[in-house]
């Protein structure tokens, strides 16, 4: 398939793929790897990594296993990204697509109500969010979707306004289909490259996003994440290095597979735009 | 015999692997003599720009110099080093381009852009520079050339961009001036003024012109010499009149043959009942306009009634803004009238609500002019001939088994519609778009601008298929088109627009040979190589 060869000819995107799916697999067996759980006390505090059998990254200030957090806040990073993700493009998308669509009052309404939402700052809002709402898993992926979803609806706007513009449209007006299974079938299925490509980026916005309300203190008491981790070691970053470098380590990485991931799909889904130069 | 401004030898140009072929131009030779105006003819692919590209230096990446030379002022223009290239480019040889809309630069005065010809040459001091630029403006006719030199591109029609655009080639005086296409994207009056334009220039200065068309009707207004390419090849050269009246290769002779001849066939008159009616229709656009300010309106169509009978093809003539797009969408509503009535077999299209008139589309429907953009490029052409059909009530089976009927009839095969639009070439989709428009049962189709976009022999195909489909279907059609030619060899009668006005209508041959109105006149008269297509 020539998506599939176009992808693969950005090495940076097969690398980030090869990246994402060990971070998933890892977040998948995490169970199976640590049956313990995150918040067990395995050994005493500070243990610097290798210096206990079976402790590669050493234990934390309570004595709980460093490397069983990192496994563990996978799965809460890679969940939030995704579902904050997906509840953003949920809201971003129709509204997006009906105010380019029907154009006048309908598009200025919905924009004006974008613009409500694109003059807060993006992380002051979320903070703001999770104060009210009580920190839990669920409010923070709330409050992030909430954030993030107005540039969606820009993007969907403007591409479905060029869309709309094009003859098949035109064509499907005459064949009498209703407004409705015009944008559904005709032309939200040609808006979709750009949509896929920015909600790759959007995941990775999102993780590093939980990231940083965990690390205020934000986030879920009863989830092991790496933005808690890196806060709760920030105290001690001076005699324990490793508590707060692994976690940095993981939020960077999964982030830097996650963008590579999406310009390869931005290459392969626009040929036309991608760079001269790259073979 | 002079000597040649240009003498381009055995000139191959690569194209990179994977193209549909080796060589984008292979092998040619000719010359340009000081004085002279070469045509390069030939159909899109052919690789007649590939050569004038190559010249100046602006070859699209990948695609390389393969072998050969290009002689001019006794160097080999192929292989100068980027700084001589610069240089020579301007200077000595000029080029203009086809769409004067994108060709100027949108925020600098025009008399900013001229100068700054002279400025990227180190020519004169500013002031020379102004008045450089002034008289140049005055020599290609634009009028008041004091307020064009203020003014910018958006304020300019296409054929004033163009105009300037020649003005800019003209700046540094070039021995040679290579025009890609310079009039394809302009009205027919339009063009005859840039072509009456460039051979004044010539005369005046002696440059030597390398002229790159597709239209044999310019060629025959100005050419000295003419070569026709095929696939990156020579095919025939030789004086315009040898390759014009006596063609050798049979390349040469198909592209003659499919150019729509001035012939006009005589009509027969039409009697039937009227399958569009309409009656003093208005359209009114008003753009602009604000706080203290009134809008700016154009009439884009001012009160026309006109009637088309049943199996009749009416031909709507005009130039762009001439308001007859516009009136082809209104009469499928695509756009709304201010006022007035479109009677479609007794339904008034343009007083319908949203659902009435959702189930009164199929009634008319519409061939539209580019086939790269009518088609969804996600649908397979299976579902782009059934969508309209299921809406309307067709069941699925009885659709789909009428849509492979309908690439029978078209030539494209029934086993196509299986196929992505992408797999088809301009023609077929064309094509396509006929199908699409006869799956619904129209009563009326509006062609608009429906062969334009195609080469020459292409669109004799598809004129033929219209022809054959009409006298098969006893089909309606309002053929809407900017090609006289075009409009001569379909249709039973012609109504001519201007400024949203409806200013003559009659039977074809009425029409073409004996024109009532003043400006059905001019547009005749415009047709570029009008004479040589009456007698041919």
């Amino acid at each position: 398939m020539s998506f599939w060869k176009r992808f693969s000819t950005n090495r940076g995107a097969v690398f980030g793929l090869i990246l994402l799916f060990l971070v998933i697999a890892i977040a998948l067996l995490a169970p199976f790897m640590f049956p313990r759980g995150p918040w067990a006390m395995v050994q005493r505090p500070f243990l610097a990594p290798f210096d206990a059998a079976g402790l590669y990254l050493g234990t934390d200030t309570l004595g709980r296993d460093v490397l069983s957090g990192l496994v563990y806040g996978a799965r809460v990073s890679l969940l939030v990204g995704l579902i904050s993700t997906v509840m953003a493009l949920c809201i971003g998308v129709p509204l997006g697509a009906l105010a380019g669509f029907y154009g006048g009052w309908v598009d200025e309404c919905a924009m004006r109500f974008t613009e409500f939402f694109q003059t807060i700052p993006n992380f002051a809002l979320a903070i703001v969010l999770v104060a009210i709402l009580e920190p839990s898993l669920g409010s923070i992926t709330l409050s992030i979707a909430i954030v993030s979803w107005p540039p969606v609806a820009r993007l969907v706007r403007a591409e479905v306004m060029s869309v709309t513009k094009r003859e098949y449209i035109d064509a499907a007006r005459l064949a009498g289909l209703s407004n409705m299974k015009i944008l559904i079938g005709q032309v939200l299925p040609n808006t979709v490259s750009p949509i896929i490509v920015m909600a790759s980026l959007m995941v990775a916005t999102a993780i590093l996003l939980e990231s940083s309300l965990s690390f205020l203190g934000l986030g879920d008491p009863n989830i092991m994440s790496w933005g808690y981790q890196v806060g709760a070691a920030r105290t001690v970053i001076r005699t324990a290095w490793w508590l707060s470098f692994f976690p940095g380590l993981a939020i960077i990485l999964t982030v830097l597979a996650l963008n590579l991931i999406g310009e390869g799909l931005n290459d392969a889904l626009n040929p036309h735009l991608s760079r001269k130069g790259r073979a | 015999m002079t000597s040649p401004t240009l003498s381009i030898e055995r000139l191959t140009i690569d194209l990179p692997a994977g193209a549909d072929r080796q060589f984008a131009v292979h092998k040619c030779s000719y010359q340009i003599l000081k004085g002279e105006i070469l045509c390069v003819v030939g159909e899109s692919g052919s690789g007649k720009s590939m050569t004038a590209n190559a010249l100046m230096g602006l070859l699209p990446s990948g695609v390389k110099v393969g072998a050969g030379r290009a002689m001019f002022g006794g160097k080999d223009i192929l292989r100068l080093s980027e700084g001589d290239q610069r240089a020579m480019r301007g200077d000595r040889v000029a080029m203009i381009f086809q769409e004067p809309m994108t060709a100027l630069n949108p925020l600098m005065r025009i008399g900013d852009q001229i100068a700054e010809v002279f400025a990227a040459h180190k020519r004169h001091s500013p002031a020379q520079r102004r008045a450089r630029a002034l008289e140049l403006i005055t020599e290609v006719g634009l009028p008041d050339p004091a307020k064009i030199i203020r003014a910018y591109p958006f304020q300019l029609s296409g054929g004033q961009r163009q105009r300037a655009m020649i003005a800019m080639a003209l700046a540094l005086e070039p021995e040679l001036l290579i025009a890609d296409e310079p009039t394809t994207a302009l009205d027919v009056t339009t063009q005859a003024q840039i072509l009456k334009l460039i051979l004044d220039l010539r005369d005046r200065r002696g440059m030597a012109v390398m002229f790159i068309t597709h239209d044999f009707g310019v060629v025959e207004e100005i050419a000295d010499r003419v070569i026709v390419m095929r696939h990156g090849q020579i095919v025939e050269a030789g004086t315009a009149a040898d390759v014009l009246q006596d063609p050798q290769h049979d390349y040469t002779k198909a592209l003659l043959n499919a150019i729509p001849s001035g012939h006009v066939p005589q009509s027969a008159p039409v009697t039937n009942a009227p399958a569009l009616q309409i009656k003093s229709l208005n359209k009114v656009y008003r753009t602009g306009g604000g706080f203290m300010k009134p809008p700016r309106e154009v009439r884009a169509i001012d009160d026309i009634s006109l009637t088309i009978a049943k199996g009749e093809v009416l031909g709507l003539v005009g130039e762009s803004g001439s308001g007859k797009s516009t009136l082809g969408r209104a009469v499928v509503r695509l756009v709304t009238p201010d006022s007035g009535q479109i009677l479609v077999g007794g339904t008034d299209m343009a007083a319908l609500n949203d659902a009435d008139l959702r189930a009164a589309r199929h009634k008319v429907q519409m061939v539209f002019q580019d086939p790269y953009a009518s088609l969804n490029p996600r649908h397979k052409i299976m579902r782009a001939l059934t969508d309209g059909p299921i809406a309307k009530g067709v069941s699925k089976a009885d659709a789909q088994a009428r849509a492979r009927e309908l690439m029978e009839i078209v030539g494209l095969g029934a086993e196509a519609v299986d196929r992505f639009p992408h797999e088809f070439s301009g023609g077929q989709r064309q094509r396509i778009g006929i199908a699409r428009a006869l799956a619904m049962d129209p009563e009326l189709i509006i062609a608009d601008e429906a062969v334009s976009a195609l080469d020459v022999s292409i669109q004799a195909q598809v004129l033929n298929l219209l022809r054959d489909l009409r006298a098969r279907m006893n089909l309606s059609i309002l053929f809407i088109t900017h090609d006289l030619r075009v409009a001569a060899q379909l249709c039973d009668r012609i109504a001519v627009m201007q400024k949203g006005k409806l200013v003559e209508i009659g039977q074809t041959s009425e029409v073409f040979l004996r024109p009532q109105h003043g400006y059905t006149q001019k547009l005749l008269a415009a047709v570029p190589g009008g004479d040589w297509g009456k007698t041919g």
